[in-house]
């Protein structure tokens, strides 16, 4: 790895773009959260558990998690026809297997919890901004979680390992061109959600992946501060 | 999905028995594939189009290409579209209607590995650029499921596309006189993605499932190899992974592409 790879906005290569993080920003759900990395801002909100509709899809030996991941028609520079795409459709899905290992449904039969995540405004990683403020609007929402979910793309441009990419990183053409790995896991290190799109050997992955372990480990403490904040915030009233 | 029509629990448990002690019911072992054979040229007004078969799972893969306006961001480069269906006829478990979402992910997975393989040279296939470019389509159906359909797409997906040949166009009219294919075909490059996924069952990692194994595999990672690199990676359901037994999936997919990269050449020559 070169050390004196030079990033566009100057961050060292394990370095995250600036975060926020809050919850309770939608006051009627049962738990919401906003995450911002950078330029991207992802909103959360958690409502459930209730009774699942429509009722045939209905578990009698565990709740459910559903998620809806959408990006807002103006979040990005040419504007998104409104309504589900595929690439929404898989996102959604990957979120929930993201999610779900940390939640404990058994004890809401016929129940679902419903997340409902949308990009405000995009400058790539929106499926990991959306997973952490997820993640955040389920602990907001008090739903029974065994632990956190921590979400990060890890990005190689040319033959460096980068965390937190960009857009104008993700359009990286020069050398071997970008790779882009986003990864979500558990405050305990497993690996929930993984996905990658570009070129890279089974030995840099392997790199690429202890990378992802030390940002989601930082990304751990802000949702956790977050989450803290709004209860002394609330206590003090 | 209906629980009549999975993997009944007895079965199921005997079956994880077997992978405990490295068995399976076709005496393969854990990281071993199923024959695999593909027959080429199976529809006649296509393009390029194969039958691939991994043991009793059937896929057919038919290539069109059409010639339409470059995407705004790709002005110098044709265009890809991979789509994949799973046929009620292939199966008790389709449905008729609008795709499902294990039919859009098999589609998208497939469409990643073979766009980010970098496979097709795309720049060779802009005619004007800005104005008309070539739009190649890569339809894939199942036809008879018996597990595995996701990595069976991929190797139906570059077996078409190596023998597909360009159709003839015609430059005053703009249009593609179909039916009349060129000697040329489809600009490849060097690369040969091939996808394997890696099948967590119980304690035990497996490649190519049957049906009844994938019944009962609780998270999966597809890897797209292109001799040596990864190109994609997808991992689906939601059991969490182990740091160290994700790495060990990287290996174990690298490997079960080496070997069959190998079966499939032999396939096409």
């Amino acid at each position: 790895m070169t050390e004196k790879f030079k990033r566009g906005d100057g961050r060292a290569i394990d370095e995250l773009r600036q975060i926020e993080a809050k919850v309770g920003v939608v006051p009627n759900a049962d738990g919401s959260a906003m995450y911002r990395s950078g330029d991207t801002i992802a909103i959360a909100a958690v409502y459930g558990p209730k009774k699942m509709h429509p009722q045939h899809q209905q578990d009698p030996s565990r709740g459910q998690l559903r998620c809806d991941y959408n990006m807002l028609s103006f979040s990005v520079s040419e504007r998104i026809k409104p309504g589900k795409n595929r690439r929404a459709m898989e996102i959604s899905e990957i979120t929930k297997w993201a999610l779900e290992p940390v939640l404990i449904l058994d004890k809401y039969p016929n129940q679902v919890i419903d997340v409902f995540i949308d990009i405000i405004q995009a400058d790539a990683g929106t499926r990991c901004a959306g997973i952490n403020a997820a993640s955040l609007a389920l602990a907001h929402a008090g739903v029974p979680m065994k632990d956190m979910v921590s979400s990060i793309a890890v990005g190689k441009l040319d033959k460096t390992l980068v965390v937190d990419l960009t857009k104008e990183e993700e359009d990286f053409e020069e050398g071997e061109g970008p790779t882009d790995i986003p990864i979500s896991m558990t405050h305990s290190g497993k690996i929930t959600h993984m996905q990658l799109d570009g070129k890279i050997s089974a030995e840099q992955l392997k790199d690429a992946v202890d990378l992802a372990k030390g940002a989601c480990a930082k990304i751990y403490e802000i949702q956790k501060k977050a989450l803290k904040d709004a209860v002394d915030f609330e206590g003090g009233k | 999905m209906d629980k009549v029509m999975t993997t009944p629990e007895p079965t199921g448990e005997r079956i994880k028995k077997y992978l405990r002690e490295g068995k399976r019911f076709d005496g393969r072992s854990l990281l071993d594939f199923r024959k695999i054979t593909i027959e080429k040229n199976i529809s006649k007004k296509s393009e390029g189009s194969v039958k691939v078969k991994i043991g009793k799972t059937e896929m057919v893969v038919g290539v069109k290409l059409d010639v339409s306006a470059p995407y705004a961001d790709s002005p110098n480069k044709g265009n890809l579209m991979v789509t994949a269906e799973m046929l009620p006829l292939s199966s008790q478990r389709f449905e008729a209607g609008p795709p499902k979402f294990d039919a859009i992910e098999l589609g998208r997975v497939t469409d990643r590995g073979i766009r980010e393989s970098k496979f097709i040279n795309l720049e060779k296939l802009c005619i004007k650029e800005g104005e008309k470019v070539w739009t190649v389509f890569v339809d894939i159906y199942s036809i008879n499921d018996d597990g595995n359909l996701m990595d069976a797409a991929t190797i139906g997906a570059v077996a078409a596309l190596k023998i597909a040949k360009m159709p003839k166009y015609d430059e005053e009219s703009g249009k593609v006189v179909y039916g009349e294919l060129s000697e040329n075909n489809i600009p490849l490059t060097e690369s040969f993605p091939i996808a394997v996924s890696v099948h967590k069952i119980g304690e035990s990692l497996i490649v190519d499932p049957t049906r009844q194994e994938e019944d009962l595999s609780e998270c999966r990672v597809t890897l797209t190899n292109n001799k040596g690199e990864i190109s994609s990676l997808q991992k689906s359901e939601s059991k969490e992974l182990d740091v160290e037994e994700m790495k060990n999936i990287f290996e174990i997919s690298e490997e079960a592409s080496k070997k069959i990269l190998k079966k499939i050449e032999d396939n096409l020559k």
